[in-house]
């Protein structure tokens, strides 16, 4: 019973230590710059790059860092990367764009870096669209005679962007957006004060009501979609804090070694985390004595992969490939892990 | 007739429903406007984005909340098709 009691507090200290200031202060502002995106950005006018009449270059280095824009909930990633696959570019930029995208939309990269360190952050961004093309290049090599995209006609029925703002407008919008994340995460709260007051006149001179509230609407959504499994995530972090002896992981994951980085890797393809619940969890074993490369390891190859999106995977390109890009996606998770470990010390 | 209109809840989703059933609404027609969230059965059409507006089985825009008369111009001409076919 004891036990339990002591599981439960260390949970709940974990909770209470990460809904701190600093946390909230970068993670709210993410979700209003996500619920931007999702309502304000054209999505359609990235997803023609996608196409089948696309360029394979071009549609590779927009998987890469489309998800930015796309992903901006991870429910979006599986139809997006089915029907690229199967009715537009391709294998080779649906694999980049399934693989860098829970990596690189703004949740993942703001709470990341805050929670576990710029460093770690900007190294999850970089190795993620980096290893993204070069795991769609392989992919799209070793299946070269099954290329087979057949136009379905779901690239027709997307709408063409509907005449909104000027470009420069939306510009204006989202760096004060970007700005106020950084503000408010750096505690500069006079420079806060200054762009919520710019925010409000944009707002008020370039938006509608009926956009605001769309925003507001979609932010909630996200709010609610996110911050729940949040909360599961970090008490369970908590948990682990209070399971499992820091010798057992210092001794697995600690320092920056293949076999470390590799165990890593294989660790985070079979978990299921979901939304952003990787990032509270690394840190517990960061503070338990993971290294930073094994914790890098972990991050991508964590929400790229797990048991359930293996399944959905199976199914819509079959098993052959599936296991292909498992095993691919943990070699080479592997890999930036270490490299990371290295030039990080 | 039957229209679907797929999305998992997004904002977008929500105001594409209301728009259609104005829309079906204000034509008089009844025509019953069915809501598809489960992701499965929404990967089920050809859609990349949603919300996706399917009309008789057939996905006729995706993507972005059309206007009143983008919708209403697609029932319409899907009511034509019905009675030319039969």
């Amino acid at each position: 019973m004891d036990f339990i009691l002591a599981l439960i507090r260390s949970g709940w200290e974990t909770l209470l230590d990460y809904l701190s200031l600093h946390v909230l202060t970068c993670l709210i502002p993410a979700l209003f710059i996500a619920g931007a995106i999702s309502v304000f950005v054209s999505q359609a006018s990235v997803l023609k790059y996608f196409g089948p009449r696309a360029n394979k270059w071009v549609a590779y280095g927009v998987g890469a860092v489309s998800g930015t824009i796309l992903a901006v909930c991870s429910c979006t990633v599986l139809p997006l990367f089915s029907g690229i696959y199967v009715a537009g570019a391709g294998l080779g930029p649906a694999i980049a764009f399934l693989y860098s995208g829970p990596a690189i939309n703004v949740l993942a990269i703001t709470y990341s870096a805050r929670l576990l360190g710029w460093d770690i952050g900007l190294a999850r961004v970089v190795g993620a669209v980096f290893f993204s093309v070069i795991i769609g290049l392989i992919m799209a090599y070793i299946f070269r005679r099954e290329e087979k995209a057949r136009n379905d006609g779901r690239f027709d029925t997307l709408s063409e962007a509907e005449k909104g703002k000027p470009w420069w407008q939306e510009v204006i919008f989202f760096a004060i957006l970007v700005g106020i994340l950084l503000a408010a995460s750096s505690a500069q709260w006079i420079i806060l004060a200054v762009l919520f007051a710019a925010l409000i006149i944009v707002l008020w001179r370039w938006f509608t009501l009926d956009e605001f509230k769309l925003w507001m609407k979609e932010t909630w959504r996200f709010l609610l979609l996110i911050v729940p499994w949040l909360l599961i995530g970090v008490f369970i972090a908590g948990i682990l804090k209070a399971v499992i002896p820091p010798s057992t992981v210092a001794g697995l994951v600690g320092g920056n070694t293949i076999l470390g980085n590799l165990v890593a890797s294989l660790f985070g393809a079979l978990m299921y985390f979901a939304t952003l619940t990787e990032v509270p969890i690394v840190k517990a074993f960061l503070d338990m004595g993971m290294g930073k490369g094994p914790a890098l390891a972990l991050l991508l190859a964590g929400p790229a992969l797990s048991l359930p999106s293996m399944l959905a995977l199976g199914k819509i390109m079959g098993w052959k490939k599936t296991l292909t890009y498992v095993t691919l996606v943990v070699i080479m998770a592997t890999i930036t892990g270490y490299i990371f470990g290295l030039i990080d010390q | 007739m039957e229209i679907k209109v797929l999305g998992p809840g997004c904002a977008k989703c929500q105001s594409l429903e209301k728009t259609v059933k104005d829309v079906v609404a204000s034509l008089k027609l009844d025509i019953k406007v069915e809501e598809i969230k489960d992701m499965k059965q929404i990967m089920q059409y050809p859609i990349l984005m949603t919300p996706g507006l399917v009309i008789n089985g057939k996905v006729v825009m995706s993507g972005k909340v059309p206007t009143r008369a983008d919708v209403e111009r697609h029932i319409m001409s899907a009511l034509k098709a019905e009675e030319t076919t039969g």
